[in-house]
């Protein structure tokens, strides 16, 4: 680009632009690791003093922290890598945001213009990786277009449904100068995400919804990412209507609320699913019907219902479900515009049949399938863990789990009440996010009780972090439940693959302990029912230290109720059947 | 059904393959696809040629609708459209082949554009149909080479796909 290499007044270098641009997007931390390719942008970071920069031991670990940020806030996380291996190393984070819809801006060094396509050292086709697992990408190629892009990737990332944008930039153009201009707005022909939702289809919504004899509302991680649950509780209670909320969309409705029935799908409540099956109206509200959340789809379409579905995404409307009335639009618009419709409404829901609809409901929950055995005095059980934790935080901390029975356990028992509170991998499933997760939430609040629930075989899939969580004083509460299995793998092995153990007992552990006071952490083994109570309260009260709970639990607990894959809602293995084992047989025969 | 789509996209590095990445990530049929800039070099038009269910073909213009580069997306095949094909074909012209081949050629309204000793080169356009006819019309022994555009389409009438 003519002479952009000699510094002219009025001009900054490419690096400084890219602080510039995160400045004028009020950034207040950046995930990152330094590298060859981003040492221009490391410099310029180094000189400026409007975010703080989180180095973290892993690339991976930079973008699910970056990406907990976003989940805790709201607002677009970002994470800065270098070329080559630091960008795959992103990959996997990239993904699981990608899964999850979080909005996210992930910028990554690249080998200098001249060297891309020489194989140069640490060179990847880095837009080409991504390309799979982005809601967009960029790789810039004149120091002119920096600001510009920057401003259509948090634009991009942050609206419609949301989710990670990949910034690629050479080393050159980093170092080359040109003027800064921060575009106030920006518009982009080929991309005007839809807001609010068709009017017509919102009236014909609202009175199929007040036409319902066997009403249902199930939610989804789109409430909680467009900031819906306040509308969608004044819908719920000005109808009456019970809810349940998918893994991504628990706090969404209060858990400790009447109306709210318990997680749905593989491992949801036996409420909650049959609820689903059975009912006659559905209203989906940012969710997806995916194949975790209503099993095989034919056994939940052979039950006639009238579904009505709110979603930003058009392609997420009859994707795997075909739905009747679909209305495309923000869900906190539309909930609204539902809201006021509501109110001005003088028909209201059947009320004999909302009453024997919700004695069904009520003759389903007494079965209690969340029940489980915890009599004995010498094994500790892990859902236990999670009820104690729930109690001692008093349902108000950020947990975040990684992935396998310890997330389920942490899904079911711990009340949300709140949305943004519970930070875990819903769609991509990645173990090892737990410790990042707590990292971006401790770093977005301080103050605030942050408990990691995680496995032996998560925990050590990114422990490197303990180092960081020193470096930074963040005083997170990992809660191990660890049961020298990788458990989820365990249960399907003992299920469906006639107790053959393979590959998912874990040996030779670390003590945790004095692996957590390596790293000038607190460590505690926990190994009795009786003890449980107490050291959670212990570690909560430690309010400026990282505490690592080592809880010892049994070995062979299972997660109920399940839905075994392929099956249909209604097709629950319930805990509470002394045959669970042998009805799970059965059924994959 | 088979059903042709076409959209118009900003003419960045890269979007060609994300469109193929699309259909291969998602494991949609894709028979062909074609892509140029238009009168407005900012843009590239694309047709592809797929098949699928209904609901697939509502999925592929939601998901195409969906990248971020993509402006418009029309399917063709919800009104009344042209389709045209360009094939080269190489073809054995030796003794009475010479004026089998011309004949042959004549009849789709084919056009010679090189001749040489043993073989003739045929430049024909069609809709995909009439080209496979005229492939089915040949004996295969005597095609040496066939090259095929893959189809461009276009509504009829007022159907304008354009910004």
């Amino acid at each position: 680009m003519d002479d952009s290499n000699q510094q002219k007044v009025g001009q900054i270098s490419g690096a400084e632009i890219i602080m510039r641009c995160l400045q004028e997007e009020n950034v207040k931390f950046v995930f990152g690791y330094p590298g060859g390719a981003v040492l221009h942008i490391y410099d310029a970071l180094f000189k400026q003093k409007h975010f703080k920069h989180i180095l973290v031991r892993h690339e991976q670990a930079a973008v699910h922290a970056a990406d907990a940020f976003s989940r805790a806030t709201g607002e677009v996380g970002v994470a800065l890598v270098t070329s080559g291996p630091g960008a795959t190393n992103a990959v996997t984070g990239i993904a699981t945001a990608y899964m999850d819809s979080i909005p996210m801006v992930v910028i990554s060094g690249q080998v200098p213009t001249a060297a891309i396509g020489m194989d140069a050292f640490q060179e990847v086709d880095m837009v080409g990786v991504t390309r799979p697992c982005v809601k967009h990408n960029f790789l810039i190629k004149d120091v002119h277009d920096i600001a510009i892009t920057l401003k259509k990737a948090f634009y991009i990332a942050a609206s419609g449904r949301p989710g990670p944008v990949v910034v690629d930039i050479p080393k050159d153009i980093t170092a080359e100068f040109a003027e800064f201009d921060y575009p106030k707005s920006v518009e982009m022909r080929s991309y005007t995400p839809v807001t609010k939702g068709h009017s017509g289809q919102i009236k014909k919504a609202v009175k199929i919804l007040l036409e319902a004899k066997r009403p249902m509302i199930y939610t989804g991680g789109g409430l909680v990412l467009g900031d819906a649950s306040n509308e969608l509780v004044k819908l719920a209670r000005t109808l009456d209507y019970p809810v349940t909320n998918t893994l991504m969309g628990l706090g969404g409705y209060p858990a400790t609320d009447k109306q709210y029935v318990g997680m749905l799908g593989m491992h949801g409540t036996y409420e909650a699913n049959n609820a689903m099956q059975d009912c006659d109206v559905l209203l989906a509200v940012g969710a997806r019907f995916d194949d975790r959340v209503v099993g095989n789809p034919d056994h939940f379409l052979s039950v006639p219902r009238t579904i009505i579905h709110i979603d930003v995404d058009p392609s997420s409307i009859s994707k795997r479900v075909k739905v009747d009335v679909p209305i495309v639009g923000h869900v906190q618009s539309v909930l609204g515009e539902m809201n006021e419709l509501l109110a001005a409404e003088t028909k209201k829901p059947d009320a004999s049949a909302l009453k024997s609809w919700w004695a069904k409901i009520d003759g389903w929950r007494a079965k209690n399938t969340s029940s489980y055995d915890g009599s004995s005095s010498s094994i500790i059980k892990p859902q236990y863990v999670i009820e104690k934790l729930c109690e001692v935080t008093k349902g108000d901390a950020f947990v975040t789990s990684d992935v396998g029975q310890h997330q389920m356990w942490a899904a079911q028992y711990y009340k949300f009440d709140k949305p943004r509170r519970w930070i875990n991998s819903g769609g991509l499933g990645t173990m090892g996010v737990g410790l990042p997760y707590a990292m971006g939430c401790q770093l977005a609040y301080p103050d605030a009780q942050v408990a990691c629930v995680t496995g032996e075989g998560s925990i050590q899939m990114n422990i490197q972090e303990l180092s960081t969580c020193k470096q930074f004083h963040l005083p997170i509460k990992v809660i191990l439940l660890n049961n020298r299995y990788l458990g989820m793998v365990r249960q399907w092995q003992e299920f469906f693959y006639e107790n053959r153990y393979s590959e998912s007992y874990m040996d030779s552990l670390p003590d945790f302990v004095k692996l957590a006071e390596s790293y000038g952490h607190v460590g505690m083994n926990i190994e009795k029912p009786g003890d449980v109570e107490g050291a959670l309260q212990d570690a909560f009260a430690m309010k400026d230290k990282f505490v690592f709970m080592n809880f010892m639990t049994d070995q062979k607990e299972n997660v109920f109720p399940m839905v075994p894959n392929g099956k249909g809602l209604s097709e629950m293995i319930l805990g509470s059947d002394p045959n669970a084992n042998d009805a799970v047989d059965e059924m994959e025969g | 059904m088979k059903h042709i789509i076409s959209l118009l996209m900003e003419n960045e590095a890269g979007a060609l393959s994300r469109v193929a990445g699309l259909f291969s990530a998602r494991a949609y049929n894709i028979e062909s696809l074609t892509v140029a800039p238009t009168e407005d070099a900012t843009l590239s038009r694309m047709t592809i040629v797929t098949s699928g269910s209904d609901e697939v073909i509502e999925q592929i213009i939601k998901q195409l609708n969906k990248l971020v580069d993509v402006v418009k997306v029309l399917d063709l095949n919800d009104g009344r459209y042209i389709e045209r094909e360009l094939m080269l074909v190489k073809v054995k012209a030796t003794g009475a082949l010479r004026e089998e081949m011309k004949r042959i050629s004549d009849i789709f309204r084919g056009r010679i554009i090189d001749v040489a000793d043993g073989s003739y080169t045929i430049e024909l356009t069609g809709s995909g149909s009439k080209l496979d006819a005229f492939l089915e019309a040949l004996d295969k022994t005597v095609i040496l080479e066939t090259v095929r555009t893959g189809a461009s389409g276009i509504g009829r009438g007022d159907r304008i796909l354009k910004v």
